[in-house]
């Protein structure tokens, strides 16, 4: 098992070489001019001469490779360059934002689980009944609907008409110190609405999977034993039918990295993906490039991660051969 | 370690304790944590956000900064006072030299006195060329800076600039704080110390910053002991906030703030500002160059009907960059809308109607492109109504929508519409737009304006320290634009603010295109008194 996660993390490394690469060649195709970005409106009043000095500091005019290799040699050490549109060290902009991130996804995520398997064992259990046939229909209609617009729908029915939860940011306006009273109240909507986008997987997965597991002969063997529904439901069916979800779980990361870019942006919280967004929209490449080689590593924990569940779940997995 | 001398270690520990939590509990409650609505706190709620609170990268370059002072700054009738000067500055040398005594006793917000070494440190690393700072240009007439003791500094100008006092509002920074860390990147960009009125408790990137007053301002401490600015950026996000009491005060567009009306609480503050939109019509493109086009087309707009129609009556026809209300706007100047004059304009000077309605003069046809950028509403709504009040005196302009990376390559044959303004003084608008020098240098003179009498009273506006000589030479700048209009100015922009009606005297300045965090009612909040 040490061996497999070790292959992998060795694969990683040219990977995350090859997508920083990526970013930084995109940054050179791309039409925008960083020095403009930087000067924002004063960009708009500011003479040629000051714009060139502005593009040699920022170091804009190179060759991109030549930008990519240091940036690079400079990240191995530790030195994750500047954020040209925070004004920031990029080290400092991820160390301010990664908790309140993973806090926003991890509770996202362990909801859209929990919720999402209960559901799709209250399904499973009765195909085809009218709670069944509920569920499956929800989660068809929602895994259909694009994150923002479910966001916006939710400050607008539980900020604005009802005005019972609060439609973004991490405190009221009004208060400075983050207590843990004021940032629940706050997660609620982004975390609830997160979750929503990453239920329906779930749900369909488990459904099928239990469904499936209880036209088998385990099942049916312990329900000749005479066992009791709840143990032959819980015990026997959800064991053998959450092997696929295990793997979910790790295929899942992405989307709720793409996920959480529209759910904090549409409630300004103050975490990464946000920070994504705002680094794309100003072309800000060092803090793009540090983030991307984030997002990447995610996603490779997470496939990781659903390697290594699957293989503890289920004996017949031998990691040697992955 | 002997069991007395745990005991000791105990008890001096347990008294620590009590000690600080004594402390803790008398601490004044600042505000509260109540949000709105409290008299000693005020929560705002802006458009945009600075990029940056260092003013050694632009911050606060047009003053009210609340965390820094300039040297001088304005009041509400837009007057330069002394602030961390104790006067206003001496000007000799033919206006080549300024000489300003520093206040004495003044001290940052760490405690540290603040000295003639802090201004020379301040515009000494703006200039330095390897600072980020895009507003340097401004700076442009300084050929050095030097303290003279503690409390002197000379500005020794490259020429005689009559409005160079105006620049010194510019926020003065602590050298012990912010020297030795980088300044493009460094920890002063978002958590700065300076002298002003507020000291920065925080600031949650795309969400709000947040200050509480500073006991030892050199003014006073202000009454208003917390200021929470909270930035949103959607307009009807931050209408709702306003009206579920999130917020005590907003900016809002005239639509949203026109929904306030019947609100006895609320009260809507109208700020006459220098922010102007027009269309630059290029020196080089055929048609946009012709002066009689360039005439026909500053008849034939309609700026009362835009002002009533896209400003809904927030704004004022505008006739070039200084605003009609200014005592620097020159009398007798404005063009009221004359269509039928625009006609027989152009019939005079040989632009004959073609079979599509369009004009056509020795095979031109008299069309050309107008840009706006992308996403900018009122500048869209100004480029369609100057479109179709072109079209009626038989021009074309065709309008698209771009970013400025893609209008920039084409600003010296398309037009584009454009915006801008600073009321400090009419040198900054009038000398960028129109003086030759600058034909399409950045996005200064984005017509290529070229015309040799405004060049030369340009010139003398900048150079004469004599007020009346100033204004003889702006009319001849503004007639100059009459006669030749290189752009057609359309519209200045009131910003509207309402505010909760809880304090007394509220004003605002005269604003500039770029209002940030500093424009408003609050641009005096330091100096604001509870109703009773």
């Amino acid at each position: 098992m040490a061996r497999m996660a070790g292959r992998r993390l060795l694969a990683a490394v040219p990977l995350l070489g090859a997508v920083t690469f990526g970013v930084f060649a995109l940054a050179a195709a791309s039409p925008f001019d960083p020095a403009r970005a930087h000067a924002g409106s004063a960009g708009l009043g500011a003479r040629q001469d000051v714009l060139d000095q502005l593009r040699e500091n920022l170091g804009a005019d190179r060759p991109f490779v030549a930008r990519w290799w240091e940036w690079l040699s400079a990240a191995l050490t530790g030195d994750l360059g500047d954020s040209l549109s925070l004004r920031q060290p990029v080290s400092q902009v991820i160390g301010e934002r990664i908790g309140w991130s993973v806090l926003l996804c991890g509770v996202a995520f362990v909801l859209a689980v929990v919720v999402g398997t209960a559901l799709g064992v209250l399904a499973a259990r009765r195909r085809g009944g009218l709670l069944d046939r509920a569920v499956t229909s929800l989660s068809y209609t929602l895994e259909a609907a694009p994150p923002f617009w479910l966001g916006l729908l939710a400050i607008w029915f539980f900020a604005i008409h009802l005005g019972a939860l609060p439609a973004g940011g991490l405190t009221d306006t009004g208060t400075d110190v983050a207590t843990a009273g004021q940032v629940a109240s706050h997660l609620v909507l982004p975390a609830g609405v997160l979750a929503v986008t990453q239920l329906p997987w779930f749900v369909l997965y488990v459904r099928q999977g239990v469904g499936d597991a209880l036209a088998e002969d385990p099942v049916r063997g312990a329900r000749a034993r005479g066992l009791s529904e709840r143990t032959v439901l819980l015990g026997h069916a959800l064991r053998s039918g959450l092997l696929p979800v295990l793997t979910l779980i790790g295929s899942r990361v992405p989307e709720l990295i793409t996920g959480a870019l529209l759910v904090e942006t549409v409630f300004s919280w103050p975490g990464i993906a946000s920070a994504t967004v705002e680094a794309a929209t100003k072309v800000d490449f060092p803090l793009l490039a540090a983030l991307t080689v984030l997002a990447t590593a995610a996603v490779l924990l997470g496939n990781l991660l659903s390697d290594l569940l699957y293989g503890l779940a289920d004996p017949r997995v031998a990691h040697e051969g992955m | 370690m002997t069991a007395r001398s745990i005991r000791g270690v105990a008890a001096t520990a347990m008294a620590g304790v009590l000690a600080a939590g004594a402390v803790a509990c008398s601490t004044p409650g600042a505000g509260g944590d109540g949000g709105a609505g409290g008299k000693d706190s005020l929560v705002v709620g802006l458009a945009n956000e600075p990029e940056t609170l260092s003013p050694l990268l632009g911050y606060g370059k047009d003053g009210n900064s609340k965390v820094f002072d300039g040297l001088l700054r304005r009041d509400a009738a837009m007057k330069l006072r002394p602030a961390l000067a104790a006067e206003l500055p001496k000007v000799t040398d033919d206006g080549r030299t300024y000489t300003f005594t520093l206040r004495r006793g003044v001290k940052f917000s760490d405690g540290e006195p603040f000295t003639a070494k802090d201004v020379v440190f301040t515009y000494r690393t703006i200039l330095d060329e390897k600072t980020n700072n895009a507003a340097k240009g401004e700076l442009d007439a300084i050929d050095k800076v030097t303290a003279e003791g503690d409390d002197t500094v000379v500005f020794a100008l490259k020429y005689p600039y009559a409005p160079f006092a105006e620049r010194t509002v510019l926020p003065i920074v602590p050298e012990h704080v912010a020297k030795g860390q980088d300044v493009n990147t460094g920890s002063f960009n978002t958590a700065p110390v300076g002298t002003g009125p507020y000291v920065l408790t925080g600031w949650s990137k795309g969400e709000k910053l947040t200050f509480k007053a500073n006991p030892g301002y050199w003014g006073g401490e202000p009454e208003v002991k917390k200021l929470t600015m909270a930035i949103i950026k959607d307009d009807d996000v931050r209408a709702t906030r306003l009206r579920s009491g999130d917020l005590d005060g907003a900016i809002l567009p005239p639509n949203l703030a026109k929904g306030f009306k019947g609100d006895k609480t609320k009260r809507t503050i109208t700020a006459k500002t220098t922010d102007f939109r027009g269309v630059t019509l290029p020196t080089a493109n055929k048609v946009t160059g012709d002066t009689a086009v360039r005439r026909a087309l500053d008849l034939a707009v309609d700026r009362e009907a835009m002002v009533d129609k896209l400003l809904e009556g927030a704004g004022r026809a505008g006739y070039g960059p200084v605003p009609t209300g200014s005592e620097w706007f020159t009398k007798g100047t404005e063009r009221p809308h004359d269509l039928e004059k625009a006609k027989k304009l152009l019939d005079d000077a040989g632009w004959k109607p073609g079979g599509d309605g369009i004009r056509e003069k020795d095979g031109q046809r008299a069309a050309f492109t107008l840009w706006f950028p992308a996403g900018d509403k009122l500048r869209e709504e100004h480029a369609l109504a100057f479109a179709s009040d072109a079209k009626k005196a038989g021009i074309k302009a065709e309008v698209r929508s771009g970013t400025w990376e893609v209008i920039e390559p084409r600003m010296k044959d398309d037009a584009v519409l454009a915006g801008g303004g600073n009321p400090a003084d009419p040198d900054f608008d009038l000398y960028n737009l129109l003086h030759s020098s600058l034909a399409l240098d950045g996005f200064n003179n984005m017509a290529a304006y070229a015309n040799p009498d405004v060049d030369k009273a340009l010139e003398e506006g900048r150079r004469s320290g004599d007020k009346a000589a100033r204004k003889a030479a702006y009319d001849t700048v503004q007639r100059g634009l009459a006669d030749n209009p290189g752009y057609v100015f359309l519209t200045h922009v009131d910003h509207l603010y309402v505010m909760n009606d809880a304090w007394k005297d509220l004003s605002t300045q005269v604003e500039p295109h770029d209002h940030g965090l500093g424009a408003g009612p609050w641009w005096n909040v330091e100096d604001w008194q509870p109703k009773k």
